[in-house]
């Protein structure tokens, strides 16, 4: 920091008044007495308290061996999960970050290799616990693509319905959790509130409000409920109004910009080099997102648009972040009034069950659905990589196959891991209070680090 | 009501009432660690709101904690931060393991987990479910409560 | 094949390439790892996605397989490169000095394989604890699985 002033006075108004527009005390000479010869200028000053000695403000002649390592985690309520973060710190400057991951390691990918390629969603649901739809999208369209098959449209249409609305309900995490980080603790109330519909929504779809093993190799699950567009359309009508909220929470708040402006600054190159993909990436100005570049799941018929930021900074993030949550609902619009008819499902009796009713009927069907769900279908031999783009990210899906009923190797790229390796760039030479609104605002999944 | 146990009848009435202050607030330990915690967290929100059971604190040190609620997968690298956490809880103090993968290892059963949690400590209430939705995991903070009421569980 | 791919088929002889369900894949010699790595780079891959390995047992004669998924956004191309391991002190060469997103990844590789990555700037164990002993994804490390046992405990309701 030798560019900054040393001047303690202009140190001071800067991070007190934060671009407020109010003229500073200025001292008069009305009714003032005589200074008398022992007053100099230096010492009125330190009478009218402008001076300030704390030893936080940027210093360099700090020694070498000043410096402290500080532990933060795994068990803290504002890592987001298990991080944990060896910070060594200068006063309150930050020098060196190191994070450690792999305190939540659920050996994931070793259990898919037992586990059948229809069992291998409920695995990898639970990966990105956030966006259980996408990390069984990314699994399924590979497994897909190894059997060479296209599900239906009406298939495809739901999955994307299910993955945007995924999308909005962890973009409302990644806000409640960072609002809170910061000190907003109403907007940790909101986001749950705003979730309560969709995830409503999801139980009465899938069964389950997390974590739901619903798209599969071959399609979806089940078909929608009777009357799911009256709860969707209720759902779109009602979270306008929601984030409008949100935005006159924070939008203009001036200490959620002082917070969040030029904090954890990532620029556009250093994003590249590091792998980061999804919102931190394009908060720094790249226009990257899979959905655009490379279409999967039908997601080309709609139209929507991909909201980019400046600088890189904690604001920026939270900006893109809403600005998808609004371009996710109008997809989910267009998804509800274009939903095509027909199958939820490949009929390929090989790959996906029978209805339960006709197992009572068909001895082929009895069969089929024994031989699916104790042995599983076989995928041919081969090795894909197929990616999603996750609400961190780009998911994908490496899968290699050799024949049998359960993959050979199931390896998943995870967004939240390369985007964890910026942070002691984002953070050197920032202050400890930063830390926590960069973690938050790069939003890891640990589940999605350690698998 | 819980009945209470015979004896001495001015002691009984100390101890129910140290019960009843005991369940009144009882105030969590932060320790979500994968998707459990989500919905513990969509439990202390305002639509399954914990703050009727004066729960609403979690609690960042463990030290100003009576409930260690361990939700999630723990892994062998976590387990003995778990230990060491738990030892840091002042008595009395109670866990609930919440969710499949904190009582038995759930659907990993591998090497990387702790096949349940009561491996490492002594846990008082499992909640089942993966993960339990949170009404199921407020069932299992009242029944812990039932539990220290009727003097089950003597600290 | 996209000329990027035409050009860099030229520049290395010995690599191979293949298509597989739609995506391109060069099977790379160990040796080449780097050189076609930072021709790669230099061609417009500015994304290293992905470094991951397959343990192919007894499979084939080299055990084990490196896998590095490239991204170019200025092309909007995906590039797979693999290359081969043997058994014996399996070694490859880091990407890291041209991808620094490649860094966990490669940690990762080294946890779970015991493949090592020369030039990496920080080679330690990072999912498992730092004691740990064995390489969890290799296919002679067993699931450790535990067989399931009811423990006893009264109804509650």
């Amino acid at each position: 920091m030798s560019d900054e002033t040393n001047d303690p006075q202009t140190e001071v108004v800067d991070l007190w008044v934060a671009g407020s527009e109010e003229p500073q005390f200025q001292p008069t000479d009305e009714g003032a007495q005589e200074i008398s010869a022992g007053e100099t200028p230096d010492r009125l000053d330190a009478q009218f308290g402008r001076v300030i000695d704390d030893d936080y403000l940027f210093d360099d002649d700090v020694a070498e061996d000043e410096r402290v390592i500080v532990n933060m985690g795994p068990q803290h309520p504002s890592t987001h999960g298990v991080l944990r973060l060896e910070i060594e710190i200068e006063g309150e400057v930050i020098r060196r970050t190191k994070p450690i991951v792999g305190y939540l390691h659920t050996g994931m990918e070793k259990t898919a290799e037992q586990l059948t390629f229809g069992q291998g969603p409920t695995n990898v649901t639970r990966m990105d616990y956030l966006a259980p739809f996408h990390g069984e999208l990314a699994y399924s369209l590979a497994v897909e693509k190894l059997l060479d098959i296209e599900v239906p449209p009406r298939a495809a249409a739901i999955r994307v319905l299910m993955t945007e609305l995924n999308r909005v309900t962890s973009h409302l995490v990644a806000l409640a959790t960072n609002g809170m980080d910061i000190g907003a603790l109403s907007m940790m109330i909101y986001g749950f509130r705003e979730r309560e519909s969709i995830l409503a929504f999801f139980e009465k779809t899938t069964g389950l409000r997390m974590n739901h093993n619903y798209i599969r190799p071959g399609g979806v699950v089940a078909d929608l409920p009777p009357g799911w567009k009256d709860d969707v359309g209720g759902i779109l009508k009602d979270f306008p109004r929601r984030l409008d909220q949100y935005d006159d929470l924070l939008k203009e708040n001036p200490i959620w910009l002082s917070r969040t402006r030029d904090v954890g600054v990532i620029s556009s190159e250093e994003a590249i080099a590091f792998s980061i993909t999804g919102p931190a990436l394009r908060a720094a100005g790249v226009d990257w997102d899979l959905r655009k570049a490379f279409p999967y799941s039908g997601i080309e018929n709609y139209e929507f648009e991909v909201p980019l930021g400046e600088n890189g900074d904690v604001y920026d993030r939270y900006r893109v972040r809403i600005d998808e949550m609004w371009e996710s609902l109008k997809i989910v619009e267009q998804v509800m009034d274009a939903m095509p008819k027909g199958d939820y499902r490949v009929a390929d009796r090989k790959i996906t069950p029978p209805p339960r009713a006709r197992i009572d009927e068909s001895m082929e069907a009895l069969i089929h659905h024994f031989k699916l769900f104790t042995e599983g279908f076989k995928v041919p031999p081969g090795e894909t990589y197929v990616a999603v783009e996750s609400p961190r990210g780009e998911l994908g899906c490496y899968l290699v196959s050799d024949g049998e009923a359960t993959p050979y190797r199931m390896h998943t790229r995870a967004p939240s891991f390369f985007n964890l390796q910026a942070l002691p760039m984002a953070m050197a030479d920032s202050l400890m209070a930063d830390t926590v609104a960069t973690i938050a605002s790069m939003d890891p999944v640990m589940g999605d680090v350690d698998r | 009501m819980a009945t209470t146990p015979p004896g001495n009848l001015l002691m009984t009435t100390v101890e129910r009432a140290a019960n009843w202050s005991r369940t009144r607030s009882m105030w969590p330990a932060t320790f979500g660690l994968a998707c459990c915690a989500i919905e513990m967290m969509a439990a202390g929100a305002a639509h399954y709101d914990l703050a009727r059971f004066g729960m609403e604190v979690f609690r960042a040190s463990p030290r100003q904690a009576d409930l260690m609620i361990v939700a999630g997968r723990v892994s062998q690298k976590m387990a003995p931060v778990l230990r060491q956490v738990y030892d840091q809880m002042p008595d009395p103090k109670w866990v609930i393991s919440m969710g499949a993968c904190a009582s038995s290892g759930g659907m990993f059963n591998n090497y990387a987990l702790v096949q349940g949690v009561d491996q490492i400590v002594p846990v008082d209430i499992y909640v089942p479910g993966c993960p339990p939705g949170p009404q199921s995991l407020m069932h299992g903070i009242l029944t812990l409560h039932d539990k220290i009421m009727a003097g089950e569980i003597k600290r | 094949m996209i000329p990027v791919f035409e050009t860099l088929s030229g520049q290395f002889d010995q690599v191979v390439w293949e298509q597989s369900h739609g995506q391109d894949v060069a099977r790379v010699p160990a040796d080449d790892w780097y050189a076609f790595a930072e021709a790669a780079k230099g061609h417009g891959f500015e994304v290293c996605a992905d470094v991951t390995a397959v343990d192919w047992m007894r499979q084939r004669p080299d055990r084990f397989e490196v896998v590095a998924n490239l991204l170019s956004m200025s092309l909007g191309a995906r590039l797979r490169m693999s290359t081969s391991v043997g058994r014996d002190e399996p070694t490859v060469a880091s990407l890291t000095p041209l991808w620094p997103g490649a860094g966990f990844a490669e940690r990762e590789v080294f946890d779970m394989f015991g493949i090592n990555f020369e030039e990496h700037p920080d080679l330690t164990r990072i999912l498992m604890p730092d004691d740990w002993v064995g390489h969890p994804l290799r296919k002679d490390f067993g699931v450790g699985s535990v067989p399931v046992q009811f423990k006893a405990s009264h109804q509650v309701d």
